[in-house]
């Protein structure tokens, strides 16, 4: 039997004046994923503590968290691997919060549905066949639709912290993945919503983005093709 | 109170699905969801969706026939043919539909949706996006959704159904981000929840996958049906149940003993570790059983190592990560220990193939629904195309309930309902929040989830399931016993995994029921004490009845047969 101690920031903006750390000794055998320990602490310790969860295999995006001073999902972060000692675990930071380990996300899927992330085409209805894409355009998309918009990288985002307008890497991530989609026919009709003010030139390549992504993305190569392509735009008329 | 036309329960692709087909008829939808949608367990589904494109040469003359039989076959006939046929025949256009909308399908060199082998099925057929496909999908719909701006109420935990004069009319919900329940009124309900993976301890379902909303259509009055066909995925991850998707030996995994043999040579020597899931699981926990696991443990392995490091990177990524991440093992250079684990509930809510139950203005779709087109033993690459298939037809089947008069039903009626539901919802949670607490909901849960994976498993017997039936009693009878430990307020998890346990254990308490009385051994239901089929007795759905102090009642209902006649099942 092994023990961890987890070192948890509370905080309920509905009652409580300030934040403040409560620690928890979690009894366990063989593994224990950060997840695990919370949901020991909820289930036998303190039934008040909230934490988001679901798929507990990191697909869905549910459970990122600030843990020992990094961005993980709490699912795919075992204990055993982390530095010895506390177990220290945080709502992700520069986000409104809920609760405890709840971040309020309502700015973040705004800012998602602001860039229209859907594909655009015309005539998409009952269609006979596939729409032919190459495998070499295909792998174009690799990188951009593995995000499982967890919220890591726009909390990480210094240019997010300065300016609550700034889309944030997320959403710009999921621009760059319908801009180059050979399926694509949106030509003017994203880009204004990333060509601006709120959009691409607020990102200064600071790539903490790419450090915090829990699945590797890149987004910072994604919003320089952006700005790369609202340029051309402007200059030669052209997107693609 | 809150109105809308159509309430949807659940965000996966089912639900979403269903209110894209609505919205673009003109009805006033709304989906409330438990976690944002693009988080639904639906995403997890990793290896591929069925239909017969004909894309790969191995396949060109595929039909929607031919994925019929194999389906009807692989439901050791259990399944309704009619219902069956109607899925195969929509398969194709779905697919299309979704490639249009973006779906980021894998391709071959000529720019078509490129089609992998799967488990029973005769050649090539499912089509798939590497291993993520579900996670395609599933954020394909949510775009769409966007883009038709249909009304989503996400972190919405719906704790009962509105009933008014025998009829459907809405949901009272706990909003979770803001604490609080709210009634939401409407004309029509669907139920688009999910399975029931987590009445098991050993399932590679999501932490919300309870069956919850299956319980709510139960406790309501509509059967649940076949309850007792309980998926085993062959290969789950062998410290957490974590998926492994079929995909790994559609691409040419081999799985091993602890002697390095491949024993599906013994077992389906025609296609070896392509036999149906039902097969593969029991296969393997016979070696187990036998002492031929890895070590004499209770695992075997799953080897990709031949299939080399450029083809796992392009196949199979996600698999890869996962191992690494949650097994510690690269797939690349070692063999992965694997375990079969409860993967899928065939069963669910009694509906028709156009999603409508027993009662009036209520619909479901998806996993928790049983139309029934998987039967025994669901094929690999069939639930993701029931999702948007039935998904589809319960959205476009509410549409002509309420152009036919459907919406016109005494309005004040459902307000009287509406009111009396949420008081009822509430004095059941001041209740609970009063009451000393005696009872750990959790202590209870670990029991529950125990018993079903110990009493209900891959192999059953009589005296076995007696005593899980027993067992299940005894622990319905200490529920009342649950006192709260944290009360009211936002994310309140103590509570919504109180309530969920109720339901999750009438909804195992269905399964076992119908284990126990079901005399024979068909798909995945293998009795050790009934070793064959039995066609002349056992032919037939059994419908769950809800009592509110014991076990269910049961019935029994028809198969649709008619395309295929019933043989006896070898691959």
């Amino acid at each position: 039997m092994s023990e961890a101690r987890f070192r948890i920031k509370r905080f309920d903006p509905e009652s409580d004046a300030a934040p403040r750390y409560d620690t928890f000794v979690v009894p366990y055998e063989g593994n224990l994923t950060v997840l695990e320990g919370l949901f020991s602490i909820q289930e036998r310790q303190d039934g008040s503590l909230c934490f988001r969860y679901c798929c507990r295999a990191a697909v869905c995006g549910s459970c990122a968290m600030y843990i020992n001073g990094r961005y993980r999902l709490a699912c795919q972060t075992n204990v055993g691997q982390l530095p010895a000692g506390d177990v220290t675990v945080e709502p992700m930071p520069h986000l409104p919060l809920v609760r405890d380990l709840v971040c309020d996300m309502t700015d973040f899927f705004a800012k998602y549905e602001y860039i229209k992330p859907w594909l655009i085409r015309e005539g998409a209805d009952e269609p006979e066949r596939e729409i032919p894409q190459s495998p070499k355009a295909r792998r174009k998309l690799d990188m951009p639709i593995d995000c499982i918009l967890c919220g890591c990288c726009y909390s990480s985002c210094p240019s997010v912290w300065g300016e609550e307008n700034y889309l944030g890497p997320a959403a710009l991530l999921k621009a760059y993945r319908f801009e180059v989609d050979s399926r694509d026919q949106a030509r003017r009709e994203r880009l204004p919503n990333f060509d601006n003010e709120r959009g691409v030139y607020r990102c200064h390549t600071i790539t903490n983005c790419m450090e915090a992504c829990p699945k590797e993305l890149n987004p910072t190569e994604g919003i320089q093709w952006l700005k790369g392509a609202a340029v051309r735009r402007r200059l030669f008329g052209r997107l693609k | 109170m809150i109105r809308h036309q159509l309430v949807i329960v659940g965000g996966g692709l089912a639900g979403l699905r269903a209110a894209v087909e609505a919205k673009a008829a003109g009805i006033d939808v709304a989906v409330l969801s438990q976690v944002h949608p693009g988080r639904s367990h639906s995403g997890a589904a990793q290896g591929g969706i069925n239909a017969a494109l004909a894309n790969n040469p191995e396949g060109h003359d595929d039909t929607p026939e031919k994925h019929a039989f194999d389906t009807v076959k692989g439901s050791d006939y259990l399944a309704d043919q009619d219902a069956v046929y109607q899925m195969t025949q929509d398969a194709p256009p779905a697919i299309f539909e979704m490639e249009h909308w973006g779906c980021p399908f894998s391709r071959y060199d000529d720019g078509r949706i490129a089609q992998r082998p799967f488990g029973g099925a005769g050649f090539p057929r499912t089509c798939y996006g590497a291993d993520k496909t579900g996670h395609y999908l599933l954020h394909t719909l949510v775009e769409q959704a966007y883009r038709r701006r249909v009304t989503m109420y996400i972190e919405q935990f719906v704790t009962s159904l509105i009933v008014a004069d025998g009829r459907c009319r809405g949901v009272v919900a706990y909003d979770m981000v803001h604490g609080g329940f709210e009634a939401f009124v409407s004309d029509a309900v669907i139920i688009a929840t999910g399975g029931a993976g987590r009445t098991y301890s050993n399932t590679t379902n999501a932490i919300i996958s309870t069956g919850f909303g299956a319980a709510m259509a139960y406790h309501a009055g509509v059967p649940l049906k076949d309850m007792e066909f309980v998926q085993f995925h062959p290969t789950g991850l062998y410290t957490t149940n974590i998926l492994m998707t079929e995909g790994c030996r559609g691409e040419g995994a081999y799985l091993l003993n602890d002697l390095g043999e491949r024993f599906m040579e013994k077992y389906a020597p025609s296609v070896m570790e392509l036999a149906p899931r039902d097969i593969t699981a029991r296969s393997i926990w016979t070696e187990i059983l036998e002492g031929r696991g890895i070590g004499g443990k209770d695992y075997v392995y799953l080897d990709l190592r031949h299939l080399g490091e450029q083809k796992i990177a392009e196949k199979l990524p996600g698999i890869r990560d996962l191992a690494i991440h949650f097994e510690g093992v690269d797939p690349v250079t070692e063999p992965i220990p694997i375990v079969p684990s409860q993967h899928y509930t065939m069963g669910g809510i009694d509906t028709d193939h156009d999603g409508v139950t027993v009662l009036p203005g209520l619909y479901a779709a998806g996993e928790c629904a049983c139309v029934s087109v998987h039967g025994a033993n669901r094929l690999g690459g069939n639930s993701l195309l029931e999702t948007i298939v039935f998904g589809r037809r319960a959205g476009k089947a509410v549409v002509e309930f309420l152009a036919g008069g459907g919406g016109r039903a005494a309005p004040a009626a459902a307000e009287v309902a509406a009111a009396e539901t949420l008081a009822s919802v509430q004095t059941r949670i001041d209740k609970l929040s009063r009451a000393a607490a005696g009872e750990n909901a959790y202590d209870i849960r670990t029991e529950m989830i125990d018993t079903m994976k110990l009493n209900f498993g891959i192999f059953r017997e009589a005296r076995q399931m007696q005593e899980g039936i027993d067992k299940l009693l005894s622990l319905k009878e200490r529920l009342p016993r649950i006192g709260l430990r944290h009360a009211g307020g936002a994310f309140n998890l103590d509570m919504i995994r109180t309530i969920e346990l109720e339901g999750m254990l009438d909804v195992a308490l269905a399964t076992a029921v119908g284990a126990f009385k079901r005399t024979e051994s068909r798909g995945s239901h293998a009795r050790t004490d009934y070793p064959n089929r039995d066609d002349e007795h056992w032919l037939e759905h059994t419908l769950a009845l809800y009592r509110p102090d014991g076990p269910p009642e049961l019935a029994v209902k028809p198969v649709a047969l008619g395309m295929f006649e019933p043989q006896e099942r070898k691959y």
